[in-house]
């Protein structure tokens, strides 16, 4: 801004005082790409206020001839570019370099994975769920939300704590990032959910598969990316706030952004939401205990140039989550009687109020960034990110002296160093290479009084990666990548002698026991792992119609603390949990293919896919042991060899007079290869059919109309026998049964006015389970407890401004 | 330029690294410090029966020190029961694995009206009367008589269960609650 100031002034100053010197100077140069160097033909280039154009030739050269000595501005544009412009004060022949950026898609990369058809980029599959879809969802969580995707699903406990399931594959196996973190939050059982307010991001992107070698290795499962568009160079200031009202659970949720960002490229943003719901309502009956309140605040300064950058951010999540309080049960016979009755055992009156059993999780998030672009290599970028994750369990306590002290107390804490250089110097051919350095502490709290269900442990990883992309020619793009991962996780672990012994560590860990106390024994497990991962991939897009792409990966994953260590009872699940030590990494490999025909309104994308996976982890009920509170199930991890294959399919079509549909249908088969068995867990087929009428002229008018049809899961593995004290006999235990299949119809209705004084004004309703359906669903915890939530009406106020 | 950026970016990472470096040793010197093992408060080990009548005293107990380790609970019944007799009963719920042993029947009974115990008989138990009540008038099951018939085999099943619906039928099934203690004995009546 300074210069064209000063440039001005000096037009005035010399432009008449210039008058009748020799006019014979030579300005010449060369315009080139900014990040290979290559010649860039065709720029024009104007002398402002002079009238004086020129265009550069092939190789990029250009001359004006017969300037005067004088100062001079020179702007330089060209197709694609964003235009520049130089103060050139010209006192001789003078011969000049000018440097274009050439890709100002990487200015707002964010923007261009967030549109249409990321695929035709990447040979994986690679769905994302925009800002508008995400604030449907503002009242729920990222789980709920993903589930638009094909392929995938959830598994829940209870309504709000959704884990993403993505082909199949769900828990340490899907990675979450959240603006570049990978989330560390301790969601290694089924009732963790990952610890996101999805009303901070503004798009997600969920890459199904192992080919987001950048983002972590071990992702056999897939990635799920969640962003925030990059704010643009201008002076401005802008904001949202959502509020949401609903039905079931009687309550709502607020949220609200604003972000402020000045021409120079610096920006600041803060958002803050609140979300406080009661317990929620099975159409039958209360769903006692299932209320939850959740705080999100997000800061970000930063200023992002093209040339070089730097971000701080910070985000704190604070989630109270009830769960069922039917759920939390004594022993095997009340177990049995769950699951015969099909009621839950205790419904009390709504109520606001969360009381035990809950979790109280809370989650820091801090993050520094640095980035620079070279001229002629690329950008390189240095990120240090900490989190701290505090999670809290309650459970039912026996007395009420014990009331208000969690059962289980873990504090983990993360300090990740990681470095990035894209390298985008070669035409056509883009290389990523980059390192990664991470320290991570948990500590469980011994004032529980409850022993540890997962111990104190130190885990240090250290990790890089090569990736690259080959735009081979107009139709083909190559891409592969390869990745290593170095893992050590120094625990510290109290073993009941009776458990040590009866698991056969006595034979073979022997010589880790640092201490012992009778009773127990102080060991130190001390377990190294180290991870290749790689995958290839090639795209097909010959025209704007058809593209095809197949991708082939391998990943391998290190087992996580609870696979590892889980020892003892899990309260609120009445049931015995048991890790392995001897627990192996898994290695999986995949092969997918992507195919979409995209034309004249009608999409339709087709994505088979087969894995194969030796050293599966899976945690399974394997039998009974008895305590003095009687029989519990045991559920233990065990690695097996196992196979996924499946599909998903995406069809949409244009109608004409305002009516569109979209068809998803997914299917996942998978098999323990080992027993020849179907695998536990696995997602039951499932069909989901919108249709949506808009009239535009209508205040944005938008009807739809939704049906999720989800089949019976008819593959399971056996049901296990187990000694009933109370019947005094051997009972099978229907734990592995799946429920019966079911269809849910939702309806949603919206209109706006976009194009109000400076702010637009969103109004939508949905109506969930419109026809009040009891059902239950495979993948969710508390099936065997109670049904799942009935009819929920939410009205949705989206103000921008 | 570039290379002052350079000096700058270096100049950062190596605070950073030291920072990192920093921690990571504050970490490690945690780690000298091996953790506090935990004692189970919130658990019972032992129950124990006893059942008294002219004719002498007999003890039933259940004992599983290892709570929810993999080894099950040691049963053990004293002697057998007379016949046609009524035994004057009583329970305790015990935390041996505390110093001194934790005797958890005194919270069972501050907290009367949250518990009760239920007595599953068999066999040549003709039946088992309450003889105490809570405030509410609503039996606890502490304390309670035991009738015999005929010799023969005999069940006993004890179950305490907290928070059930009080009152109750007197089943299982209608308290609902859940169970901190279940366990069946085996005797024989003579």
């Amino acid at each position: 801004m300074r210069y064209p100031l000063v440039s001005l002034i000096l037009f005035i100053l010399l432009g008449t005082s210039v008058y009748g010197q020799q006019c014979r100077m030579v300005l010449k140069g060369r315009v080139v790409d900014y990040h290979d160097q290559t010649p860039l033909a065709g720029a024009v280039l104007e002398l402002l206020e002079r009238g004086v154009y020129t265009t550069t030739d092939f190789d990029g050269t250009f001359q004006f001839e017969g300037l005067c000595p004088d100062v001079y501005e020179l702007q330089v544009s060209h197709i694609e570019c964003r235009p520049v412009t130089q103060v050139i004060d010209l006192q001789q022949d003078t011969e000049i370099k000018i440097t274009l950026e050439h890709h100002i898609e990487a200015l707002e990369e964010v923007t261009v994975l967030g549109e249409a058809n990321p695929n035709e980029v990447r040979s994986g599959a690679e769905v994302v769920l925009d800002e508008e879809t995400l604030s449907q969802y503002s009242s729920g969580s990222l789980g709920d939300a993903l589930k638009e995707i094909s392929g995938v699903s959830s598994i829940n406990t209870g309504a709000s704590i959704v884990k993403p399931v993505i082909q199949g594959l769900y828990g340490s196996r899907v990675l979450i990032l959240k603006n570049e973190v990978r989330l560390q939050d301790m969601e290694w059982g089924e009732e963790h959910a990952p610890n996101v307010d999805l009303n901070s991001s503004d798009n997600v992107r969920v890459i199904k598969g192992s080919g987001a070698l950048r983002y972590g290795g071990d992702a056999v499962g897939g990635v799920i990316v969640l962003e925030n568009d990059r704010t643009l160079r201008r002076d401005s200031l802008w904001g949202n706030t959502m509020l949401s009202g609903l039905t079931n659970g009687r309550g709502g949720s607020i949220s609200s952004e604003l972000t402020r960002s000045w021409q120079s490229g610096l920006y600041a943003r803060a958002q803050a939401s609140f979300r406080r719901l009661g317990d929620t309502e099975a159409p039958d009956y209360v769903l006692s205990n299932t209320g939850n309140q959740q705080i999100g605040v997000t800061l970000e300064v930063g200023n992002s140039q093209f040339e070089s950058g730097w971000s701080l951010f910070y985000s704190y999540y604070d989630a109270t989550l009830g769960i069922l309080r039917a759920s939390h049960i004594g022993n095997i016979d009340d177990l049995i009687r769950s699951i015969n009755n099909g009621t839950p055992e205790v419904v009390d009156p709504f109520t606001y109020t969360i009381a035990e059993p809950r979790q109280e999780v809370a989650h820091h998030l801090g993050k520094a960034t640095y980035y620079k672009r070279f001229s002629g290599l690329g950008k390189w970028e240095l990120q240090y990110d900490f989190q701290q994750n505090q999670r809290f369990e309650f459970d039912v306590n026996r007395t009420q002296s014990d009331a208000g002290r969690p059962s289980i107390d873990l504090t983990l804490t993360t300090h990740s160093l990681s470095t990035n250089l894209s390298i985008d110097r070669f035409q056509g051919f883009d290389l990523e290479v980059g390192l990664l350095g991470r320290y991570q502490d948990n500590f469980a709290d011994p004032a529980t009084g409850v022993r540890r269900l997962i111990p104190d442990y130190n885990r240090y990883e250290v990790g890089g990666y090569a990736t690259a992309e080959w735009l081979v020619d107009e139709a083909w793009t190559a891409d592969a990548g390869v990745r290593y991962d170095y893992s050590r996780t120094d625990a510290k672990k109290f073993y009941r002698t009776s458990r040590w012994e009866e698991r056969g560590y006595d034979e073979d860990f022997a010589d880790i026991i640092i201490e012992d106390l009778g009773t127990q024994l102080l060991t130190n497990p001390v377990l190294d792992f180290s991870n290749v991962s790689a995958s290839a991939g090639v795209t097909w897009h010959p025209n704007s119609t058809w593209t095809a792409g197949l991708q082939v990966s391998r990943a391998e994953r290190a087992p996580n603390p609870s696979e590892l260590f889980s020892d003892g009872l899990h309260h609120s699940a009445a049931r015995i949990e048991l890790g392995d030590l001897r627990i192996e990494k898994e290695t999986s490999y995949k092969g997918s293919l992507n195919l979409v025909y995209d034309r004249g309104g009608f999409r339709a994308e087709v994505t088979p896919y087969v894995q194969r996976l030796s050293g599966f982890i899976l945690l399974e009920p394997t039998g009974t042991e008895f305590t003095i509170r009687g029989a519990f199930p045991v559920w233990s991890y065990r690695q097996t060899d196992a196979s996924l294959a499946g599909v998903d399919v995406n069809l949409g079509n244009t109608w004409g007079a305002g009516f569109s549909s979209t068809h998803q249908f997914s299917l996942v088969k998978g098999r323990d290869l080992d027993l020849d068995t179907p695998l536990i867990n696995v997602p039951a087929a499932r069909t989901r059919n919108e249709l949506v009428w808009e009239k535009q002229a209508w205040h944005d008018f938008q009807f739809g109309l939704e049906s999720l049809y989800v089949f019976r899961q008819n593959e399971f593995p056996e049901n296990i026998v187990v000694f009933s004290p109370e019947q005094g006999q051997d009972v099978e235990l229907a734990i592995n049964t799946p429920p019966p299949a079911y269809h849910l119809l939702n309806l949603h209705a919206g209109i706006g006015w976009p194009k109000l004084e400076k702010a637009s004004v969103r109004i939508t309703l949905h109506a969930q389970n419109v026809l009040n359906v009891s059902y239950r669903d495979y993948l969710d915890r508390l099936r065997y407890f109670a049904d799942s939530p009935g009819r929920n009406l939410i009205l949705n106020i989206l103000f921008k401004y | 330029m570039i290379r002052n950026t350079f000096n700058l970016i270096s100049e950062n990472t190596t605070r950073i690294l030291i920072l990192l470096l920093a921690l990571g040793f504050t970490a490690c010197s945690n780690d000298d410090d091996d953790p506090e093992p935990v004692n189970e408060e919130e658990i019972i080990t032992t129950v124990r029966v006893t059942l008294q009548a002219a004719g002498g005293t007999v003890t039933l107990q259940s004992q599983d020190l290892d709570g929810d380790g993999p080894n099950p609970p040691e049963v053990t019944v004293s002697g057998p029961l007379q016949a046609n007799t009524t035994y004057t009963g009583s329970v305790q719920v015990l935390n041996e694995t505390e110093t001194p042993t934790e005797n958890i029947t005194e919270e069972v009974e501050e907290e009367a009206e949250e518990h009760q115990f239920f007595y599953g008989v068999s066999g040549s138990i003709n039946q088992v009367t309450y003889t105490d009540q809570d405030a509410n008038g609503n039996p606890i099951g502490l304390s309670f008589t035991l009738e015999t018939g005929a010799a023969g085999a005999a069940g006993l099943t004890v179950t305490l269960r907290h928070e059930p619906k009080k009152p109750n039928d007197g089943t299982l099934t209608d308290a609902g609650g859940e169970t901190d203690v279940a366990q069946s004995f085996t005797l024989a009546v003579q």
